[in-house]
């Protein structure tokens, strides 16, 4: 009787909830709080002892300790109070408990990596209204609950750069051929459209992009098909792979084949991984942003808004250390610049 | 043996007020109300899972499933919403999809007779697995801002978080069922002893089943929170928060055999976890110093009570044989 009972209930709740319509997706008005920006002064000088706090996506993570290494190093520079803290997984929400310690610390700058773009966004927005000044990295929050965001690198940027490191390696003639990852990768996809718009231009006349084979991002398919681009096209002479792993399967083929010296390989690789192969000749020179430069951008920019100096507006100007100078674009996006390319000279400075 | 487990109740609730006390006065920042917020935010879903949790290990048996059926309650939460159901439907279909979950369980459980544990692991699985069918890798996030800033905000703006009303009601309610009602009394003696229950005229298998759908009722409940209170629907929302909830459980007294415990103590358990990591992370303690403290202080709970249980065994004993001698 009384199971009948409840269920007759539940069941009239759920018809009268639905009935009467209530907030669903379309209608419902947006009334979430904006941030007024504040006027900024660029005469101001950067503030000195600013407690500047990175929360990367989770700790003990290599690629990120680098680029909290570089955070580390601004932060020196420009006198101010370092500190990296994180939660030991990725978990969308992990973060949000350290974001409110560094609210209730009274941080200057938060440097963040989102895990997710909006399960930080309440507590990053708490932050802000506590006069916290918010920069993300690496993975972006919701462009309304941060101050700017370091954009390590844009598609158009890397593009150009695999067009150009291309045509050098080749000598300015011949045929190449790009090692990709997925076929539906997105970045890569839109890193190879951009290169193509390239090889269209004149100074690309003598360039000809004979195939594009996908590795899959496994280092024994992109081995295979390192190979096979070279039985299919004799005359190859740039194997070009915007993917860490393609790049670096394709060096060692070639590094232990007879083309090793005829034919090159370039695109973007990790340092640590491409060492052998740009001592041993095979790989002249590849690029990737600098991981140590995104956290150490991050800094000044953090210090920059904290001290009044920028407000996060498109068109603020601002200067980072030995970066140079930095304009904010669209949204708060500030570009960290032309990917950093990696040769026998420099390629001992990196260690990631 | 009952007195003893007071006193442990006592001891967690005792420690837990010193504990709050050292940390107003030694860590800055952590007795400001603001820092009170962030607190009551953070212990929300390991407090609420917690109640009906209490009422499970205390008949002797466990629900693992619970962080999972959060998840999917996200999940699809998330779905409804991108299909164009409004919230107010959204919440109560929810927390009856956590109940249909629970209601799996008990049915596994109760009805064939298998072991909780295994059950519970089980579905643990299959319904974090339901949660990824549902949602994939993506995240669900337009959720209205009356609903989402009412989860964060505290009452007029002062120092009492909304959510607060919803933990004391539930918990005065769960409080009073297990402490003053005979359904508490039963379950009590199910946990004691499942057949001298039966025997006692006590509907086991009734029982527990019930507890299995409260269980994910509230789970549901709290996934709906979860999503709310992050303004982010996702499959992997809640993930592990099913050992917080036990670990808390455990700290505050409840025997994992069944049959003892309190919820005054579970409550302060809950407090004492999140109070210290809160502290501690306050103090910059790493997070990986702060899963040790946490994980000694739980074998220091399950430990200690043994501990002086067995000496206290002794003394009796070496008593007894003076007297006899």
């Amino acid at each position: 009787m009384s199971r009948h009972r409840l269920a007759a209930v539940l069941a009239a709740t759920l018809l009268v909830a639905a009935g009467c319509g209530g907030t669903t997706k379309d209608n419902q008005s947006d009334s979430a709080g904006t941030q007024a920006s504040a006027t900024a002064d660029p005469n101001a000088k950067l503030k000195e002892g600013l407690k500047i706090a990175y929360l990367p996506k989770q700790l003990n993570n290599p690629y990120s300790d680098v680029e909290t290494s570089g955070g580390e190093e601004a932060v020196k520079e420009l006198k101010g109070e370092y500190k990296k803290v994180g939660p030991n997984d990725a978990a969308a929400s992990s973060q949000v408990s350290y974001i409110n310690t560094l609210i209730q610390q009274q941080q200057d700058v938060i440097v963040v990596a989102a895990n997710d773009p909006n399960a930080v966004c309440p507590s990053l927005n708490q932050a802000r209204t506590a006069k916290i000044k918010v920069v993300t990295f690496d993975s972006d929050a919701s462009k309304d609950c941060r101050d700017a965001f370091i954009n390590q690198a844009t598609t158009q940027g890397i593009g150009e750069s695999l067009a150009k490191m291309a045509l050098e390696q080749a000598g300015g003639s011949g045929d190449i051929a790009v090692l990709s990852a997925t076929p539906n990768a997105t970045n890569q996809n839109a890193w190879i459209e951009v290169m193509k718009t390239e090889l269209a231009k004149p100074e690309y006349s003598k360039l000809k992009l004979v195939k594009i084979a996908y590795g899959n991002d496994d280092d024994q398919k992109s081995f295979q098909e390192a190979q096979g681009l070279l039985q299919s096209y004799p005359n190859l002479k740039v194997i070009v792979a915007p993917t860490t792993v393609g790049i670096a399967a394709a060096a060692r083929y070639i590094s232990s084949s007879s083309y090793k010296g005829k034919v090159q390989v370039t695109g973007l690789g990790l340092p640590n991984q491409m060492r052998q192969y740009v001592k041993d000749g095979t790989v002249k020179k590849f690029a990737l942003w600098n991981p140590a430069d995104i956290g150490y951008l991050a800094a000044y920019a953090g210090a920059a808004l904290a001290s009044g100096q920028i407000s996060g507006a498109e068109g603020d100007k601002f200067t980072a250390g030995k970066l140079g100078e930095y304009t904010i674009g669209k949204d708060g996006e500030i570009v960290l610049g032309p990917p950093t390319e990696f040769t026998t000279e420099n390629i001992d400075k990196f260690n990631f | 043996m009952s007195r003893k487990f007071a006193t442990w109740d006592t001891a967690i609730i005792a420690l837990t007020v010193l504990v709050l006390i050292i940390a107003s006065l030694v860590v800055d920042n952590f007795g400001t109300s603001r820092n009170f917020t962030f607190m009551v935010l953070d212990l929300l879903p390991i407090i609420l899972v917690a109640l009906p949790m209490t009422f499970i290990i205390v008949t002797g048996e466990i629900d693992l499933s619970v962080a999972s059926t959060l998840g999917l309650t996200s999940s699809l939460m998330g779905w409804f919403w991108n299909h164009g159901l409004s919230i107010e439907t959204i919440i109560p279909l929810c927390i009856v999809i956590g109940a249909v979950a629970g209601v799996l369980n008990g049915f596994l459980i109760t009805g064939l007779g298998l072991p909780s544990l295994a059950v519970t692991i089980g579905t643990l699985a299959l319904y974090r697995g339901l949660a990824l069918v549902v949602l994939g890798d993506g995240a669900v996030a337009d959720f209205p801002f009356n609903y989402t800033g009412w989860v964060t905000g505290t009452i007029g703006g002062g120092a009492v978080p909304n959510v607060l009303i919803l933990i004391v009601v539930l918990a005065l309610i769960f409080g009073v069922i297990l402490h003053a009602t005979p359904v508490g009394r039963s379950l009590y003696a199910i946990g004691a002893n499942a057949q001298a229950a039966h025997f006692a005229g006590i509907r086991v298998a009734r029982t527990k089943f019930w507890l299995y759908v409260v269980s994910g009722a509230v789970a549901g409940l709290v996934g709906v929170l979860w999503t709310l209170r992050y303004s982010s629907a996702r499959a992997d929302n809640g993930a592990g928060l099913e050992l917080a909830v036990v670990a808390a459980v455990l700290l505050g007294g409840v025997s994992i055999f069944g049959g003892k415990g309190s919820l005054p103590g579970v409550l302060a358990g809950v407090v004492l976890l999140t109070a210290l990591q809160n502290a501690l992370r306050l103090e910059d303690v790493s997070g990986q110093a702060l899963n040790i403290v946490t994980g000694a202080l739980l074998v220091l709970s399950v430990l200690l009570p043994n501990l002086i249980s067995s000496i206290r065994g002794n003394w009796q004993r070496r008593k007894l044989r003076q007297s006899a001698a």
